[in-house]
């Protein structure tokens, strides 16, 4: 048989390279920033700069702009080396490296004006979701084209890692951006309350496992080998960690809402089945770290792999850490504190960042036919980013240690040691800032490897077409007369998956419109009622504001937080919630009994200026709120698609919603100039339907004590 | 909460789907030789036109 020769794509590669340095280096200054804003207040200088719209600036950026990028450029340099042919199309190749580098760019716009859905990691409102669902399919007919060409009949491990990552991104991302649109760009989730927290962190959980775990696996399974010139060291323990990882990954979202209103089995479930992930996800490490058995003395001489090294060091810990924070005892002292982002960062500073690291200074040379400018250099960022790392994540601990020892802090008398919140807050500060020094010194590592990598690029000469040979594959054996007709499927396994896909894909949407159709089962309490239009127009502010990225609204059955906060919150609260605003890490304190704590003067002036209520607060202003007028042009679409969504608003509240909603601002308003004397307040600036939904919160099961017995079951 | 049936059916299905995969990786022989690829992929390609 004849050898065939053929060209690798390396364009595409080297193209999704650059844009991950290049959006990795913006994505982590914005984190830069948004640390500085907790420690410095006053960088908060415009409504669009303020942290809780930068911060999913940040993750997303991070996420999806300099991971997303690294795994795309990974993958397209070794799935054509493994499977020996060129990727299937140039075109969409094209579509998939512009296409995404269009949907970042559209995030780095929208997300800065608070054009968000509020949902972590998922925040890009539903016309960006749909971009996003398309460019990914692009992705993966790309990929399973590719394979469907391929001269090696093998599937090296690391492809396996790219095919679970596709799947199951494309079916997470899909279910979680289940939403209604009522404008361009805005749209509520078609879950509400309990539900939409439980599709959200099950989307949540898997966007960790499928977006930054499996794909970033697969890298290391190509990688790591190739950069050490050595074999991995068990292939039949990459096959078993595979398929383990991925049965067992997909069940575990629940421990992310452990003593919240979600029921008890369900968390259970998540618990369980988080403990036995710590199995495979240690068979990568091990396997990934002994791949170097025998070849240690390279470590000392090669940067590439120090940083592989560190970077696997990381997975381990950080899929150690995970579990164990998933049991219940552990997760009562960390949830909603530092400890989280500490437990992130580990993962992704040392994991992602380093893998992607190490990729690059491995893999562009080799582009570019020559070798690394400075291995000094390369040295000297591994050393400024493991520091980085350390005061980041060190500090963070600390931190949360403190936040959570202070928060349950009780006097002998029963009441609470640190009753204001503010001062578990001002305790944190020196740690902060050394947090905010170890992401300084990440990014300086990160530029160090921009000069390293451009300084290489221009010493070589780019190699866009690499060609190889290799034998065609064997053809099949043609079908014959008469064999079973689901033999021609089987025969073709990328046409499987495909089916397969689809196929899961409509059981979804089957499984789900009936749900929507269907009256929701939650146990509701007779008392909570809808959002009034002006209180829905200022939940709305609220997701603008992104104020869920410090607050929560989840009081979780704790003696401490119930005689902090106040009655601890049930699932019948939230239904008609969409989407769900329950956040994850109190920055500052729970509000989702903050309703008629305080006058409306005090939300007010806090807003205006958060030190005059609350000394040494760390709360951005939000002077803008009194100055715009809040836009009602969309309040009866907004309520139609709550209707629609099964939220019981009657036509006729809906036909006389502005004369509701005008009538409730008024009293607001009028209130606020009685006890605020020398403030002019009118009723349609955005202030007052945020106040008006601040203090609606939590109010409803305290409306009618006598309906509380019936209430708390 | 009727997210959950709808959060377990589809994971089942996607468990079941890499069910199907897993089962064909096998059937299929991918798992015949758990040793040789990981040597072979160290093979750089050495850029020649010509290989023998």
């Amino acid at each position: 048989m004849q050898a065939e020769t053929f060209k690798y794509d390396n364009r595409t590669v080297r193209d999704f390279t650059v844009a991950t340095i290049f959006w990795g280096v913006i994505g982590l200054l914005v984190g830069v920033l948004v640390a500085s804003q907790l420690v410095f207040p006053d960088w908060n200088v415009a409504s669009w700069l303020t942290f809780g719209r930068l911060r999913a600036l940040h993750t997303n950026g991070a996420i999806f702009a300099f991971v997303g990028n690294a795994i795309f450029a990974g993958v397209y340099y070794s799935l054509q080396r493994l499977l020996k042919t060129r990727m299937a199309s140039d075109l969409l190749s094209r579509i998939h490296f512009w296409g995404w580098q269009l949907i970042i760019v559209s995030a780095v716009i929208t997300l800065p004006l608070g054009l968000t859905s509020s949902k972590e990691y998922a925040e890009l409102e539903w016309p960006i979701d749909i971009a996003i669902a398309l460019v990914w399919v692009i992705f993966g007919v790309n990929m399973f084209w590719t394979i469907l060409k391929r001269r090696e009949r093998h599937l090296y491990v690391a492809i396996w890692f790219y095919i679970a990552t596709f799947v199951t991104v494309a079916v997470l991302h899909i279910v979680n951006n289940l939403e209604l649109p009522v404008g361009a760009f805005k749209s509520y989730s078609i879950f509400a309350g309990v539900q939409d927290a439980l599709v959200q962190w099950w989307y949540g959980h898997n966007a960790v496992a499928f977006f930054l775990t499996t794909p970033v696996l697969g890298l290391m399974y190509y990688f790591v080998p190739k950069a050490a010139n050595r074999p991995v060291y068990s292939y039949r323990l990459s096959i078993v960690h595979f398929w383990a990882l991925i049965f067992i990954y997909i069940w575990a979202g629940p421990h992310h809402l452990l003593y919240t209103s979600l029921p008890a089995w369900a968390q259970s479930l998540g618990t369980v089945f988080s403990i036995m992930l710590i199995f495979p996800s240690w068979g990568g490490m091990i396997n990934g770290l002994l791949t170097l058995r025998g070849a240690w003395d390279k470590v000392r001489d090669s940067a590439v792999l120090k940083f592989f090294v560190v970077a696997i060091t990381a997975y381990g810990m950080s899929t150690l850490e995970g579990p164990l924070l998933s049991l219940k005892n552990l997760n009562a002292i960390a949830h909603y504190t530092d400890w989280i982002p500490a437990h992130v960062h580990i993962g992704t500073l040392g994991w992602n960042g380093f893998m992607i690291f190490g990729m690059i200074y491995w893999m562009m040379p080799k582009l570019y036919r020559t070798s690394l400018f400075s291995e000094k250099l390369a040295n000297a960022h591994f050393w400024i980013g493991t520091l980085g790392i350390l005061l980041w994540a060190l500090p963070m601990y600390v931190s949360g240690f403190t936040q959570s020892l202070m928060w349950k802090e009780f006097n002998p008398d029963g009441t609470l040691v640190y009753g204001n919140f503010l001062e578990t807050v001002t305790q944190l500060m020196p740690l902060y800032a050394l947090r905010a020094i170890g992401g300084t010194l990440y990014v300086t590592g990160m530029l160090i490897m921009v000069v390293n990598i451009v300084r290489t690029v221009r010493s070589g000469s780019f190699q866009a077409e690499e060609e190889d040979s290799a034998l065609p594959l064997e053809a099949t054996e043609a079908g014959h007369k008469g064999e079973h007709w689901h033999r021609w499927i089987e025969r073709k396994p990328v046409q499987l998956m495909v089916w397969a896909t689809v196929a899961i894909l409509i059981g979804g949407i089957i499984e789900i419109v009936p749900t929507i159709m269907v009256k929701s089962n939650i146990p509701t309490i007779e008392s909570v009622k809808p959002y009034t239009a002006l209180e829905l127009e200022g939940r709305d502010l609220y997701i603008r504001e992104g104020c869920n990225a410090c607050h929560s609204q989840m009081v979780r059955p704790f003696r401490s937080e119930v005689a902090r906060y106040g009655e601890y919150s049930k699932a019948g609260e939230f239904v008609y919630d969409h989407p769900f605003l329950w956040g994850s890490k109190r920055t500052g304190p729970d509000l989702h009994r903050v309703g008629g704590k305080y006058p409306h003067s005090w939300h007010y002036n806090h807003m205006i200026e958060p030190t005059s209520m609350s000394p040494g607060s760390i709360m951005p202003t939000y002077e803008w709120l009194a100055t715009s007028a809040l836009d009602t042009t969309s309040t009866k679409a907004k309520l139609r698609a709550m209707a629609s969504l099964g939220v019981p608003y009657t036509q006729g509240y809906i036909d006389s919603a502005h004369f509701y909603m005008q009538q409730q601002a008024n009293a607001i308003a009028s209130e606020l100039m009685e006890q605020m004397e020398d403030v002019e307040v009118s009723p349609n600036e955005e202030m007052v339907a945020l106040i008006a939904y601040l203090q609606r919160l939590g109010t409803d099961i305290k409306a009618q004590p006598e309906n509380n017995e019936t209430a708390l079951k | 909460m009727s997210a959950i049936y709808i959060l377990i059916s589809v994971s089942f299905l996607v468990a079941i789907a890499f069910l199907g995969a897993f089962i064909w990786s096998i059937k299929s022989g991918q798992y015949d030789d758990d040793y040789s690829p990981s040597v072979r992929m160290l093979k750089e390609n050495p850029n020649n036109k010509s290989e023998s």
